[in-house]
This record gives C-alpha cells, sequence and structure tokens, in this order.
C-alpha cells in the first residue's frame, strides 16, 4: 500500500465555478441583446462590436505584456470589457472610436491600476465617458440623424438656429423629439410647461412599447428593455449577480420619479438604467462586497441618477451615477460590513469572557 | 456514496497503535507496561486533570511496546502498541456504572470522565467537562447534532437510523448530567429516514426532532444553534452561554452504550469512502486499528488515491502514511482521486471581489479582506476583522473563483496573531520585572 499522496491544508475539494466561466455566464446573458442590436442596427453595429472587443483585448494584452505578467486573456474579463462597452455605444459611431474606447478600458481604467480585481472604476464605463467626452458630437442621436438626412438628401443639413429663449428653447427641444431626439431628453420637454404646450401629443406612456421590444435612439445595449431584463433575471437566477444592487437602483429611479411626479415605469425603461443596473453596477470589482453595502450602493445609484436625469442637462446619468459610486465603494466596505455572528450586543455583553 | 450502507463491525487486526492521549487537553500518564497482559475495556493511560480523557484498549492481548508513532495530526506521538490474540475477551473490571435515572449529575460526569469520552465530531474535547456548566450558566437546551459535519460522513446518519433508542437514551443522560428540561435532535433535511426514525421514538414534549436545510456547514455547533433556537453564542464564549449543549449524535450513542454495558469508548463509526475506495463502507472500526487496515476492509483501492484524509474534504487532515491509527477524532477516511485533489493554487492569487466568500461565511466575516491582511501581516487589521471568529469551516475557500486559499491564509494568520501576542505579553513581563528590580 505505497501510494504517493498530496498533502496541504484543508479544504481539499473546489467549487467548479471559477473566474472564466463567471465571465462566459455574463456574455452569454449579453449575447440575445447583443445579436438583436445587430439586427436592428445592422452592419454597423458589427463594427463597432467587433472594434471596442478588438481594442479591450490589444489594451489588455499590452498591459500584461508591458508589465510582464502573465497573458490572462483566457479569463474572459477583457472580452466582457470590450463587449459591455460596445453596448454602451451607439452603432453609428465609427469602427476607429470603439478601437480607442476599448483600448482606454483595459489600459487605463484596469491595466494601471493592477489589472483584474484592483480596477476602482468600472472599465468599459471609462472607455464610454473618455469616448463621450472626446467625441461627443458622434455620440448623439442627432448625429445619426443628421447622417441619416445627409444620406437622404445627398447634402448636408444645417439646423435651423433660433432665439436663445425660453420658448424657443422648448420649441427647438420639441423640435428635436419629432427628430428623434432620445425619449429621456423629449419627456425633458414634455414635463417642461412651456414645451408640453409644443407637444401636446407626446406621453411617456408611448415609448413604453418601443423601450420595450425595439428602442432606435439610444446606443446598442438599449435596444430591448425586455431582452435586458430577461438576461438580468438569468444572471440573478444563476446566482452569477446578487439582487440587491438592480433593484435597489432600480427600485430607487422608480420611487423617486414617482414621488417627483412623473411616470416611474418610463423612467425605468428609458435610458442605460437597466443595462447599468444589470451590467455595470453588478461589476464585481467595483461594487461592495457585502450584502448590505451593495444595498446602499444600489440606493445611491438610484438616487444620483435621480438627480441627474431631472436637474442635469447633461444625458449620461447612469454613466456618471456609477462611476461616482464606484468611487465611494471603498468607503462602505470600510463602514458596512456584515455584522459578525456572536456579536449582537455591542461593548457590554458583547464578548464573552474567553 | 455510503449513506445507506449499513453499519459494519470490523474485526480487530492483529496490531493496533493507540495513542496514548486522544483528547484536546492535559496529556494522560501511562498506566501500562510493555509485555502486560490487556483486555478489552484495559486502562492505559489517564490523567487526574480535569480536561482530559483516559485511553483504553480495544484488543485483548499484549502490549507490544510503548514507543513514538506517526499520528493523523501530522506528528509523533506516545502511543501503546498492543498484539491482538484475538479472542476479544472483556476486562473483568467493566461494569455499567448504574443505572442513570438513579444517579446524581456528579456521578453521571465522573462515569462519563472515567470512559474516556470526548466528542466524536472530531473536536475531541472531553465530554465529562462539556456535561459540568458552572451554576451561573443554567442550560436549557441539550442540542443533539444530527447534522453530519462534512459531505461524505454518514457516521451519524447510521447510528440514527439503525439504533436510533440507544442515540436517544445517551441524549436523556446528558440532558440529566446537565440538568436541561429539554432536547432537540437536529436532523438536515436530506436525511429523511433518520427524521422518520427519530420523529417515532420522541414525545415532542421533553424530547422534539427539528429538519435542518442541508446546508454545510450546519454540523458547526455555532450555526447549529442560530438555526434552531436564533441564539448566537458570543464571539469567544461557549454554547453554554447561551444555555445550550451540542452534543454530537455519536458520543450520544458511546454515553448510552457504556451506562449499558460497562464498555468504555474503544471503537467508533468511520465512513470509509471517496472515488478511489474500493467497497466504501460504515465501518465500526476497533480505535488504534491503522488506516491501511480499514481500507483493506474496504476492498482497499480500486484506483491510485490522489489524497487521503482524515475527516472530510472541507476540513480534513490530509495523510502522507496510511499506517497512522484510527483515533477517537476519526469520523471518517475518505480518499480523493488525483483529479480531484490536484488542484492548484495560484502563485498570485487575484481577488474580484465577488463576494461569495462573504456570503458563504457562516460567521459573518470578510474573509477575502482577512486573507489579505494575513498575507500582507497586518496583523491590528486581522483583530478588527474578528479573525478569531473564524470557524475555518472552509466555504470561503471551496467557493473562491479565483482559487484564492483564502482559509488557509486565515488559519495562518490567526497563529501570527497569536504568536505576536505571545511575544507582547512575554515582553511586558520582562519589562515588568526590570522595572521591579530596578526599583528594588
Amino acid at each position: 500500500m505505497e501510494h504517493r499522496l498530496i498533502v496541504s491544508v484543508s479544504p481539499h475539494i473546489r467549487s467548479a465555478e471559477d473566474t472564466r466561466s463567471i465571465m462566459c455566464k455574463v456574455i452569454a446573458a449579453l449575447l440575445p441583446v447583443t445579436i438583436y442590436a445587430v439586427i436592428v442596427f445592422g452592419l454597423s453595429a458589427v463594427w463597432v462590436l467587433a472594434a471596442s472587443v478588438t481594442g479591450a483585448l490589444l489594451g489588455e494584452a499590452a498591459m500584461q505584456k508591458g508589465r510582464r505578467m502573465p497573458l490572462t486573456l483566457g479569463d474572459c474579463s477583457a472580452l466582457l470589457t470590450g463587449l459591455l462597452l460596445a453596448l454602451t455605444l451607439p452603432a453609428h459611431l465609427p469602427w476607429w472610436i470603439a478601437l480607442i474606447g476599448g483600448a482606454v478600458a483595459t489600459v487605463l481604467a484596469k491595466g494601471m491600476f493592477g489589472g483584474l480585481g484592483h480596477n476602482i472604476f468600472n472599465p468599459a464605463l471609462v472607455g464610454r465617458a473618455v469616448v463621450f467626452v472626446s467625441w461627443a458630437s458622434y455620440m448623439t442621436g442627432s448625429y445619426a440623424v443628421n447622417r441619416a438626412a445627409e444620406a437622404a438628401a445627398g447634402r448636408p443639413v444645417v439646423s435651423i438656429g433660433l432665439a436663445n429663449t425660453a420658448a424657443h428653447n422648448a420649441l427647438q427641444r420639441a423640435v428635436d423629439v419629432v427628430n428623434g431626439a432620445s425619449p429621456l431628453a423629449a419627456m425633458k420637454v414634455v414635463y417642461d410647461p412651456v414645451g408640453a404646450l409644443a407637444v401636446p401629443a407626446v406621453q411617456a406612456s408611448n415609448y413604453y412599447k418601443p423601450l420595450l421590444l425595439a428602442n432606435p435612439w439610444g446606443c446598442m445595449g438599449e435596444v430591448s428593455a425586455l431582452l435586458l431584463l430577461l438576461s438580468g433575471l438569468y444572471l440573478i437566477a444563476a446566482k452569477v449577480i446578487d439582487w440587491r444592487i438592480p433593484v435597489a437602483y432600480v427600485g430607487t429611479v422608480a420611487a423617486l420619479s414617482a414621488l417627483a411626479g412623473r411616470d416611474p415605469l418610463f423612467y425605468v425603461l428609458a435610458g442605460g438604467l437597466l443595462l447599468g443596473a444589470f451590467f455595470m453596477a453588478t461589476d464585481y470589482v467595483t461594487s461592495p462586497i457585502s450584502r448590505r453595502g451593495k444595498v446602499i450602493f444600489g440606493a445611491g445609484l438610484g438616487l444620483t441618477t435621480f438627480l441627474l436625469r431631472f436637474w442635469s442637462n447633461n444625458p449620461e446619468a447612469v454613466m456618471f451615477s456609477i462611476l461616482f459610486m464606484n468611487a465611494l465603494v471603498p468607503l462602505i466596505d470600510r463602514y458596512l460590513l456584515p455584522r459578525p455572528y456572536g456579536w449582537v450586543k455591542k461593548g457590554k455583553e458583547g464578548r464573552a469572557e474567553a | 456514496m455510503t449513506a445507506e450502507k449499513p453499519l459494519r463491525r470490523m474485526a480487530a487486526p492483529e496490531k493496533v497503535i493507540l495513542p496514548l492521549q486522544q483528547h484536546l487537553g492535559a496529556p494522560n500518564r501511562l498506566v501500562v507496561k510493555a509485555g502486560q497482559e490487556v483486555f478489552v475495556g484495559t486502562l492505559l493511560g489517564e490523567s487526574e486533570s480535569f480536561v482530559s480523557a483516559p485511553v483504553h484498549s480495544s484488543v485483548s492481548g499484549r502490549v507490544l511496546r510503548i514507543d513514538m508513532h506517526l499520528t493523523p495530526q501530522g506528528k509523533s506521538q506516545l502511543c501503546v502498541f498492543l498484539e491482538n490474540d484475538g479472542r476479544g475477551e472483556l476486562d473483568p473490571g467493566l461494569a455499567s456504572p448504574g443505572d442513570w435515572r438513579e444517579m446524581e449529575r456528579e456521578e453521571i460526569r465522573a462515569a462519563v470522565k472515567r470512559a474516556g469520552m470526548v466528542g466524536l465530531g472530531g473536536a475531541t474535547f472531553p465530554t465529562h467537562v462539556k456535561l459540568s456548566p458552572p451554576a451561573e450558566h443554567p442550560i436549557e437546551f441539550v442540542i443533539l447534532n444530527g447534522a453530519e459535519c462534512e459531505p461524505y460522513l454518514n457516521s451519524d446518519y447510521r447510528l440514527m437510523v439503525e439504533e436510533p433508542e440507544a442515540v436517544l437514551e445517551g441524549l436523556r443522560i446528558i440532558m440529566r448530567a446537565v440538568g436541561a428540561e429539554r432536547g432537540i435532535v437536529a436532523v438536515e433535511d436530506n436525511k429523511p429516514r433518520a427524521l422518520e426514525r427519530m420523529g417515532e421514538l420522541v414525545d415532542g414534549e421533553e424530547l422534539q426532532v427539528r429538519r435542518l436545510p442541508t446546508r454545510y456547514p450546519q454540523g458547526a455547533e455555532k450555526v447549529l444553534i442560530r438555526t434552531l433556537l436564533g441564539r448566537e453564542v458570543p464571539s469567544g464564549g461557549l454554547p453554554m452561554h447561551v444555555g445550550v449543549v451540542v452534543s454530537n449524535v455519536g458520543t450520544a450513542h458511546a454515553v448510552s452504550r457504556f451506562f449499558r454495558t460497562g464498555m468504555p469508548l474503544v471503537e467508533r463509526v468511520v465512513t470509509v469512502t471517496g472515488k478511489p475506495i474500493r467497497e466504501p463502507a460504515n465501518l465500526l472500526v476497533p480505535l488504534g486499528t491503522p488506516f491501511e487496515a480499514a481500507i483493506e476492509e474496504c476492498g482497499g483501492f480500486s484506483s491510485t488515491p490522489g489524497k487521503v484524509l482524515m475527516g472530510g474534504p472541507m476540513m480534513g487532515l490530509a495523510q502522507y502514511d496510511l499506517r497512522v491509527p484510527v483515533l477517537k477524532a476519526t469520523s471518517g477516511i475518505v480518499a480523493l482521486s488525483p483529479e480531484e485533489a490536484g488542484y492548484q493554487t495560484p502563485d498570485e492569487p487575484v481577488c474580484i471581489r465577488c463576494g461569495r466568500c462573504v456570503d458563504s461565511c457562516p460567521m459573518g466575516l470578510v474573509p477575502t479582506f482577512l486573507a489579505s491582511c494575513a498575507h500582507f501581516g497586518k496583523l491590528a487589521e486581522l483583530e478588527r476583522l474578528h479573525v478569531d471568529d473564524c470557524i475555518e469551516c472552509g466555504c470561503c475557500a471551496y467557493i473562491c473563483p479565483t482559487r484564492n486559499p483564502l482559509v488557509q491564509l486565515i488559519k495562518l494568520g490567526k497563529q501570527e496573531r497569536a504568536a505576536a501576542r505571545k511575544r507582547e505579553a512575554a515582553v511586558r513581563k520582562a519589562s515588568q520585572g526590570g522595572g521591579n528590580s530596578g526599583g528594588a
């Protein structure tokens, strides 16, 4: 009975789940919406996807080579970052911008902080933020509309300037609504006293169906709220993500919108909220580690998004909310850890004499 | 794998090796000499110290020699080597201590100590100590822990199914010894037959059976008490601080057997299982039987083993030499195939902060923070994060998707902190001593 036996400290068995299988499950959850985006937006979506993923993989590889670290593209985390970034971009974006965005995500936001597990901000959203501030005009809906109009007219379209008065601004925004501005921008007009006069026919509920099924206004990942919802529920059921962050986030946005007298369902479906709540805010590395922390994090996201959506002229509420709350995660982790067993009554009787 | 395999008594091998100390506490003094004749149940070693448990012979025959031998804990220890004459003669001095219903608490405790009873879940804390709570901590409940301590192990389950009367009598004896009015038999819901058999025999008033969710580490006593009673044992405290005594099923069984027959603790149920074992079984094994003999009793290995453990896969101790003896602490002998055993921890583990370890920790700790503090030697931070409350169940390391050796690092951190505390105390003592002599 002579055998060469392995000796090590317990435990001696391991769960089959590893980083790669988790990343692959998230990627799988994103595939339906990705494929649907390609169907709705056409070939240009493929270019943006390919460029963003390529940029992210190249960035990751370059960082790891440069730092003489082992290559870990096989863990699929950079692939996921590239895919997530692409889904936050409009399909009409020039491919080279997506490529740069992808590289920025893995180099600037991830590699420079020390790689997987060490970054403070969500890499995909940093990539998007850089793209957004650098090439803002390419990101907006009117860029796409103008390009479509140019294509149709065969010549550049010049937008009509109006005097800078409140009423005229509202009218201008009303025109944008007709021209295809994002639903959130449109609702700003609708809920504006002057704008409501200008576009009396537009209701928040008019947007339910397109937002759920085929949203032409937003970025690729926002193409169908229904698909995002289903994918998000799959990730929760598969125990890949915790329900607390999306539920607290979406719930807070809905509750605050309702309190403000606006249509809560619209504000849940519109913009990047569902994509952000299920896939961005739940990023392990950049969200709190405890369940209590996750609830606070989600509620904080909801509050920030509400404030930005209702009182900021900037349309990027979800992105900035998540990046802002990312910065608070170390603080949350410091003070909102689970209560350890056996420490019920603080101080006096908490600890028995050992 | 072995849940439905009935208990089978294995014949004692030709030689058994009994370590002189098989409990947590003070060491035993040897009371036999080489060459001396012994019987089943003959005392081999004992101690006057309160926190100790004597060791008895598990065979009849002769003391071959007294020598150091490797034990499953990985250290060499003074052992009594016995030659088995195969007759299985009982020590003439063995007698039931009497009817426990008539006995005073003190008498029951003294008898339990004489019998060498220790917690058979694996911790081997002397049972009579557990049965002696001070008067300021009255015991309300005795919980009979039928939640198997680890996956793979079925020793308690088999006893509950096959000898439920003896198990429940053991529970009643323990209740009487600690003056508890109520007993709870706690069984995980993956053992419907045990729930059924136990349920048939209890009245639901004094004794009740409670169904527990099957979730490791349900059998850890602190977790068990929270699940059943919603009480939490204070940090650094014992179950008695919340009016509870927890006993293992095997211990209760051994106690009742002792009161019926006078037989001290000389054998125990050992689940021998795992992929490489040809015929996994639940064996009644004489203490001191070498692991290799118990494995041989199960048909030996059908394939090359990668690891052989004493205990289960979550907290078991990996063995490198199968000549080690079965101890009072040996709840199972589990063999893993090389594939199961061969995972590697990464050289530079990464934490992706997924929170799985946090969610899985039964003690509400943050294993990943503890492990990184241990890794970087931040001892003060380890204390802030309650490192000493870790029960080392291994859930965190099991679940970690980046294969971080979490519980391993935490154990290391605990030891380093304990060592640092010792050093500090020594320094304080020395400097105080110096101050005094300087003043004089």
